[in-house]
């Protein structure tokens, strides 16, 4: 492949000053405010990362606490992902469920977050129990929600209870007011009521980028595939923009306790406000890495231009870009949604970090998008991204290919609070089943699901944000849909189960694990169902080729999601960490890890927090979290080896026209791995040996991922394991572990 | 725009004078008593000749700002309004000339004003202040 240069010239103009404005009903919609509670506070600001407190908020009783945050807490969980989890798993008993009262939200952005001198470093982690996995899913999330609340006093807020009306909750981390509003005539869709309140809760134009809005969409509501949004003031565009934490349905908890928003008012941000222990060295570290980028990234992977849709023509290249749910690897209209496109469309003069000081800045928007759909149908609006993920699942997964469809689906998943990963794999699910008379018209009240037909899509999405018909099933997500289809008798359910792809009950991301075993244990064998936030190894194994032997990739499974979990533990971005890589990595042992970024790291930590930690330290630091939430699956009845099975479509070929379209391959996978000859044996015949093959192939790496781990092999922490993490401190988390030994 | 240049036929990079303009610079314009503080530092090649850093005013630093704490002024000189600044350090890490300086003390950094302070006090009359077009903006 050649490598894609910047055109400059080939920029599309276009204005974004013409977009559509939200703010006419503003001062209505305002005075319909009522105050349900309303308490003071001291503000306070972090001392080396940590503001020593949390906030804990009943939106039932409407109480309002602080708890303080304890030296155990710190040093066992960290902060971000790990306090989110601390502070669920005392919040819940097994038999709670996602509706449930006492299910949490927890929102939670890490010592490091909100130091503005290195790339990636405003992340939250939101965690609550999934409406979809039924056990604890975590989000990484940028916006300015997280760092804004930390400098407002407050490590994490935890949200319980249900209550009876639509509410905001108003931080205001200037003055030291925090305020449960009733909020009954506010506009449900994200794009419109983020916009508003940011414009109402701010003092003055300056005070814009001070406030940060929580929020999701209609669609979450009538859906169990909700995301929230998270928002941060662009002040070039001056327009209000998001990034989602999206995975898990946590959106549909939002709104299942009635929370319409949460809005924070910070400190305006400087440089210092985390306080950390040495800022000496984050600014050389982050200076370093500013460099890097500068002189790295147009040769490496131009986050900076495309963002992450740069992979898009990398993946159809070698064969992993999902089409048509994951049945084939490459298309030949991925030309018209790669990255040569995308540079020209987003637009490129502008800065666009999720947070301060992101040189990757890979958070595009691409403006001036004239909505042919829906309830907004005409505006003209800005679309955050398309990131790789939504090119993928709403594009080539899905058969779209025309970018501007493909701009119109992102936005309306955005702006209706769902994920747009989900939203992508569960349709494309749907038009295979449509493909397959699993479904057809009738069954779907009408919509043609064909593959791109974009307007069929858009339509099942605008019922999912009414809550009716098809829409309303699909939005159950595939797990729910196969059962659905199943028992309804709507086809073979074992085609239906192997062509569904989903685990533990979250939809597959975007990348074709078909030929990559290392990332089918990164789907798989991970703690809160297929995402790439815990082992993206597709790029290693397939591209890259650093995964060589079976070895190589069980050692993998066993570092990078531990290593990755860090990231969510202190409130990183983990694209910074290796979509620009210094010149000289190649040339140095263990290239795959990027050692001198885990150096950086391993110094920011310490710079911020004071702790010295090496990094082996720092794999210590996840694997207590990790195996954590392992034994909390088990908890809450999943987390066995059984729940870590995988559809067969991520293993291998379901169907013929799957094995024919790589025939080649596929026998010389039968002379070279089985040592059969496949002359003479026809196609089903070769898909049975693959079949097992690929099944017995992937249970081995399962027995050597889970001994690697310390589990047993029916993936359960082992006691000594716990013990040496210093968990065994937790005498409720070795009781669950007992019981399955 | 305004500015700095240097003519190193004049200027013998420290080798007959005392680094007047950093001490200048650092003194007048930036209130610390340490040339190493100053918006332009003077090296002396070991062969001979020199080098200088100087600000060109190219404007690279405000593309990359998110903060929109840096712009020109009225005389084309990028300036920095520090109470807008989140002391992120893209404009330094982005100087292709290494021309953004910081110091250790203070939490945003500091640049050219392009103020000639530093051209009157050359022994050798090396610097000046000249007037020249604008550049484009690029997209970096
Ligand atoms: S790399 Fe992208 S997602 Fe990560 S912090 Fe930067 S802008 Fe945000
Ligand atoms: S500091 Fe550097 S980037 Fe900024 S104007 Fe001067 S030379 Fe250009
Ligand atoms: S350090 Fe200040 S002036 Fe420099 S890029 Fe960051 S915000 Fe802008
Ligand atoms: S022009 Fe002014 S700010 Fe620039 S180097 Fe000379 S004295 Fe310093």
């Amino acid at each position: 492949m050649s490598q894609l240069v910047f055109d400059p010239s080939k920029v599309m103009t276009i204005d974004y000053t013409q977009r559509t404005e939200y703010l006419d009903g503003l001062e209505a919609i305002k005075a319909a405010h009522k105050v349900l509670k309303e308490i003071t506070y001291t503000p306070s600001l972090p001392d080396k990362g940590y503001t020593n407190r949390t906030l804990y908020v009943n939106v039932g009783s409407l109480e309002i606490k602080e708890k303080p945050v304890t030296q155990q807490m710190k040093d066992v969980f960290i902060g971000g992902r790990g306090f989110g989890l601390y502070h669920l798993w005392n919040a819940v008993k097994p038999t709670t469920r996602w509706n449930d009262p006492e299910n949490e939200i927890i929102i939670s952005p890490g010592p490091v977050s909100g130091i503005t001198q290195y790339a990636g470093t405003g992340k939250s982690l939101v965690v609550s129990l999934s409406p979809q996995t039924e056990i604890p899913i975590d989000s990484n999330v940028g916006g300015f929600y997280g760092p804004l609340l930390k400098f407002s006093g407050f490590d994490a807020l935890e949200l319980q209870g249900k209550s009876d009306k639509d509410i905001i909750l108003f931080i205001d981390g200037v003055k030291g007011i925090i305020r449960i509003e009733e909020a009954p005539t506010d506009p449900v869709d994200s794009h419109v009521l983020a916009e508003i309140l940011t414009h109402m809760y701010a003092e003055n134009e300056a005070d814009l980028p001070n406030i940060s809005v929580v929020s999701t969409g209609a669609a979450a509501e009538h859906s169990l595939i909700g995301m929230l949004n998270f928002s941060f003031y662009d002040r070039r565009r001056k327009c209000v923009r998001f990034k989602q934490a999206g995975r898990g349905g946590i959106g549909s908890v939002f709104r299942n306790k009635r929370i319409r928003a949460l809005v924070v008012r910070g400190p305006k941000v400087a440089g210092d406000l985390n306080h950390p222990a040495d800022p000496e060295t984050i600014a050389k570290t982050g200076i370093k890495y500013h460099k890097e980028i500068r002189e790295n990234d147009g040769s490496q992977c131009m986050m900076r231009r495309n963002g992450t849709a740069h992979i898009v023509e990398i993946m159809d290249a070698y064969d992993l870009l999902p089409v048509h749910n994951f049945q084939y690897g490459s298309h030949p209209d991925t030309h018209k949604i790669d990255s040569s496109y995308w540079q020209q469309r987003c637009t490129q003069h502008t800065v666009d970090g999720c947070w301060y000081g992101c040189s990757m800045a890979c958070a595009k928007g691409a403006d001036g998008l004239v909505l042919r759909t829906g309830p907004y149908k005409g505006d003209m609006v800005t679309v955050d991204g398309p990131e790789y993920e939504n090119a993928a699942g709403l594009g080539s997964n899905c058969g779209v290919f025309d970018p501007d469809y493909l701009l119109e689906l992102n936005f309306y998943c955005d702006t209706y609070g769902i994920c747009t990963i989900t939203y992508g794999t569960l349709t494309a699910f749907v038009m295979e089943c449509y493909q397959r008379g699993i479904l057809d018209k009738q069954r779907t009240g009408g919509l043609e699901m064909t593959w791109g037909n974009a307007e069929a899509d858009l339509e099942m999405m605008h019922q999912m944000a009414r809550g009716e018909g098809f829409g309303k099933i699909a939005g159950m997500g595939v797990k729910r849909m196969k059962e659905y289809f199943i028992r309804n008798g709507y086809g073979d359910p074992q085609l239906i189960n192997d062509i569904g792809m989903e685990n533990k009950g979250l939809e597959y991301s975007q990348y074709m694990s078909k030929e990559s075993l290392a990332q089918q244990g990164g789907y798989a064998l991970t703690n809160k169902g297929p995402q790439h936030d815990e082992a993206w190894l597709i790029f290693m194994d397939m591209v890259n080729k650093q995964l060589p032997t079976f070895e190589d990739k069980a050692e993998a499974l066993y570092y990078f999601p531990l290593f990755r979990t860090w990231f969510g533990l202190n409130g990183f971005c983990k694209l910074p960490w290796n979509d620009v890589v210094p010149a000289n990595n190649s040339s140095q042992p263990e290239a795959h890890k990027v050692p001198e970024h885990v150096q950086n790291y391993v110094d920011l930590f310490t710079a911020t927090t004071g702790i010295q930690i090496t990094k082996e330290d720092l794999i210590v630091q996840s694997a207590k979290v990790y195996n954590f939430q392992r034994v909390f699956n088990i908890r809450m009845g999943k987390g066995l080896r059984l729940h870590d099975a995988a559809p067969y479509r991520s293993l291998g070929p379901v169907t013929k026209e799957e094995y024919e379209s790589r025939a080649e391959r596929y026998d010389k996978q039968i002379v070279d791995e089985m040592g059969l000859d496949p002359k003479g044996k026809g196609t089903e015949e070769k898909m049975a040996l693959h079949r097992e093959w690929r099944t017995g192939r992937f249970s081995q790496l399962m027995d050597a991922v889970y001994t690697r781990r310390g589990w047993t092999l029916d993936g359960v922490p082992t006691l000594e394991r716990l013990k040496e993490l210093g968990l065994d401190a937790f005498p409720e988390v070795v009781e669950v572990v007992k019981q399955h030994l | 725009m305004k500015q700095l240049v240097i003519d190193f036929q004049k200027c013998d990079a420290g080798r007959n004078c005392n680094h007047e303009c950093e001490l200048e610079c650092a003194i007048k314009v930036f209130k610390v008593d340490d040339p190493a503080q100053a918006a332009l530092q003077i090296k002396a090649y070991e062969d001979g000749g020199g080098h200088a850093v100087l600000c060109d005013q190219c404007g690279d630093c405000v593309v990359v700002c998110p903060s929109e704490a840096l712009k020109r002024n009225k005389l084309g000189v990028v300036m920095i309004n520090k109470t807008v600044c989140v002391g992120c350090y893209m404009c330094i890490g982005f100087c292709e000339k290494d021309a953004f300086m910081r110091n250790s003390d203070w939490i945003t950094p500091h640049k050219c004003t392009s103020c000639g302070i530093c051209v009157k006090v050359c022994p050798h009359g090396a610097l000046a202040i000249v007037d020249v077009p604008e550049p484009a903006v690029r997209i970096i």
